[in-house]
């Protein structure tokens, strides 16, 4: 019981991140079908700016807002200079586009910051709390409960707010948005800026608990968008349902199976659903829109 | 390309030149590096090393009353570019021997084109396998994970405790310290009952410990550098293990104890001795020359010292050492010379090569060390 609690809210805390990298990727996709792979890039720009910004004397909330604020421009001017100009190309272009991009945002984050492994404090003690016998971490918690607070913020967002109900419909039928007068520019905009904001907040939340380096977006990146396959592109809550199942394959498959072959067990089961259900556990059955 | 070529013998010479007699040709030694790339944190430190010491040579008077001139490429950590780069050594700079390879991979790679040309070859890097079996021409001054083992193990013992639960990296060096320990542990007497494995990158090993903890395993080691040694101390002591840790020498850097903060209390560690230069005791053979080294590098180069650097010095310093021994810079003679080496003391330890020992250290090149009060203490 202890042990299942305990890879239980292992398995949650590392999901939650994935959950939020795969909602980001989910935005941009639903926004533009491009898989923005510069995802994992905003995760790191969150911690990084944040260690940076309180090393340089910022209190902990004007860092934290700082590094989301950096994000966001990145992610605006991500837009703006290369999806943008390549407007027209191909899907599969702009990916590749996406990936130069984060090749670049690491670089410069290089050389900007530092090559070194960076911690933040806890934002409330380390002492970790004791539930049903398994040995939590308060962090863990302000993870948990931060990736609630942003899907359900964003959820709001896109049904009660007449700016949501255009990125939806732009998601739904670009030309007919369109038509109807939306701006699909500023449209695809916005979900850039959201996608950064949303990445930058959950690198804040871990970076107490998963340290942070210039080059840890690479592999949430890749997590993310497996976490966004497994639940079915384009569906914010399949989303965070393949984030969070992922989280807990990994940590089940390390208790219970096998350390070693830990990501082997996960990303098999992640095949072996999408061998059953190409469209992801939540995803719409496969419409052709190219 | 990113040739470097760094004439300080030339450059130092020309202004001597009224005074020095201008007879004897410069001692070529060549080095290959990887100074920028994911092990640039170890090869910056060994280029600013020999740049430093072989200026500081020259300036004496060089060897062999001959000044030397360095030849550094910059691999960038490709084994490829260090194969093309030490066939470049020995074909066109004609150098008379090289000290380099930062990484075991450069170094296994250069070493059949050094052992062709019989060109003496002393490597920085770690893995057994350089010496392992001894290969005519080739050297290396760093201790091996096998050696960080066998120290962990004699402290186990001292400390009364037989079984161990490894946890470890799957990426290079985690992997390669995890099989030694594998292997050297029935030697000592250590029953390894849980071997665990993380991912690089992986951010959470509270599943593995709980499986650690579960094995009935009385002390915790694990082999990996960089960020997971910081996140599996912070998760034993978000678990409240209490199991004495153990740590490898590849975390042996301040920023360690900065990332894993209060949880790093009590780790215990191997490292090389000047990691605690300071605490060695007056009388340690060691003392003088790591905190020479410590003081130079630092004064000079405005960054802290780092036992890479070292590994660099020490080559060089063997090197010099055997050319003045031999009389010559035939590659044959410097080998024989370097291959009886006896008593060098350098900044990972007394050196005492043999021609079946192309590294020449033993266990007491390891200090023990605890870390109290978020600093390095050395016990023995």
């Amino acid at each position: 019981m202890v042990e299942l609690v305990q890879l239980l809210f292992a398995g949650l805390t590392t999901g939650a991140v994935y959950a939020l990298v795969a909602l980001g990727f989910t935005l941009i996709f639903q926004a533009s079908e491009v898989v923005n792979f510069a995802q994992g890039e905003f995760v790191m720009l969150g911690g990084m700016v944040t260690v940076f910004a309180m090393k340089a004397g910022l209190p902990l909330p004007l860092a934290a807002l700082l590094a989301v604020l950096v994000a966001v421009a990145t992610g605006l001017l991500l837009h703006r200079l290369a999806i943008e100009p390549a407007k027209g190309a191909t899907v599969v272009t702009l990916i590749i586009v996406t990936i130069g991009a984060s090749i670049l945002i690491r670089g410069l984050a290089q050389i900007v910051f530092d090559k070194q492994f960076h911690a933040l404090p806890a934002f409330t003690g380390d002492e970790p709390i004791r539930l049903l016998g398994a040995a939590i971490l308060p962090q863990s918690l302000w993870v948990l409960g931060g990736a609630a607070a942003i899907v359900l913020g964003l959820w709001l967002f896109m049904e009660r707010t007449l700016l949501g109900k255009a990125v939806r419909a732009t998601a739904a039928n670009r030309l007919a948005a369109e038509l109807v007068g939306i701006d699909t520019r500023v449209v695809l905009a916005l979900a850039f800026a959201v996608s950064a904001a949303i990445g930058a907040v959950g690198g804040i939340l871990v970076t107490p608990i998963t340290l942070t380096s210039y080059a840890v977006g690479t592999l949430l990146a890749l997590k993310g968008f497996a976490a966004a396959m497994l639940g079915g592109i384009g569906n914010p809550v399949g989303a965070v349902v393949g984030g969070l199942l992922l989280g807990l394959l990994e940590s089940f498959a390390a208790g219970w199976i096998s350390s070693t072959y830990k990501d082997g067990v996960a990303f098999l089961v992640i095949l072996l659903v999408l061998f059953a259900l190409p469209q992801g556990l939540l995803g719409r059955r496969a419409v052709e829109r190219v | 390309m990113n040739r470097r070529r760094l004439i300080f013998g030339a450059a130092t010479a020309s202004f001597l030149l009224p005074v020095a007699v201008v007879a004897a040709e410069p001692i070529k030694i060549g080095s290959f590096l990887s100074v920028t790339g994911p092990a640039s944190f170890l090869g910056d430190p060994e280029k600013r090393t020999l740049e430093l010491y072989v200026e500081k040579i020259n300036a004496a008077g060089g060897v062999l009353g001959r000044k030397i001139e360095l030849v550094i490429y910059d691999d960038g950590g490709d084994a490829n570019n260090a194969r093309t780069f030490a066939t470049r050594l020995v074909e066109s700079d004609k150098v008379v021997a090289v000290v380099g390879g930062t990484t075991t991979a450069t170094t296994m790679a250069a070493i059949p084109v050094l052992e062709d040309a019989q060109i003496p070859f002393i490597s920085l890097a770690g893995g057994i396998e350089i010496v392992e079996p001894v290969k005519p021409f080739t050297f290396k001054t760093p201790h091996t994970d096998r050696m960080a083992c066998e120290k962990i193990f004699e402290d186990v013992k001292k400390r009364g405790f037989t079984k161990v639960g490894m946890i470890s990296s799957t990426a290079g060096f985690g992997a390669s310290m995890r099989n030694q320990c594998l292997k050297v542990a029935p030697e000592r007497g250590i029953q390894i009952v849980a071997d665990e494995r993380y991912a690089p990158g992986d951010t959470d090993t509270t599943p593995q410990l709980n499986k650690i903890k579960a094995s009935g395993a009385e002390v915790i080691v694990n082999a990996d550098f960089g960020q997971g040694p910081a996140i599996v101390t912070r998760n034993v002591r978000q678990l409240g293990l209490d199991l004495p840790l153990y740590q490898s020498h590849g975390v042996a850097s301040k920023s360690f104890i900065d990332l894993a903060g209060p949880a790093a209390e009590g780790v215990r560690l191997p490292a090389a001795a000047m990691l605690v230069a300071e605490q060695l005791p007056d009388d340690d053979p060691q003392k003088k020359v790591v905190l020479d080294y410590k003081t130079t590098y630092e004064s000079t180069q405005k960054q802290p010292v780092s036992t890479f650097g070292g590994h660099a010095y020490d080559g060089l310093m063997l090197l010099v050492r055997a050319i003045e021994k031999a009389g010559s810079t035939d590659g044959v003679k410097i080998r024989d010379a370097l291959r009886a080496t006896k008593g060098f003391v350098g900044t990972g330890g007394v050196v005492n090569m043999s021609p079946t020992d192309h590294m020449g250290l033993d266990l007491s090149a390891f200090r023990m060390l605890e870390i109290r009060n978020g600093n390095w203490k050395l016990l023995y």
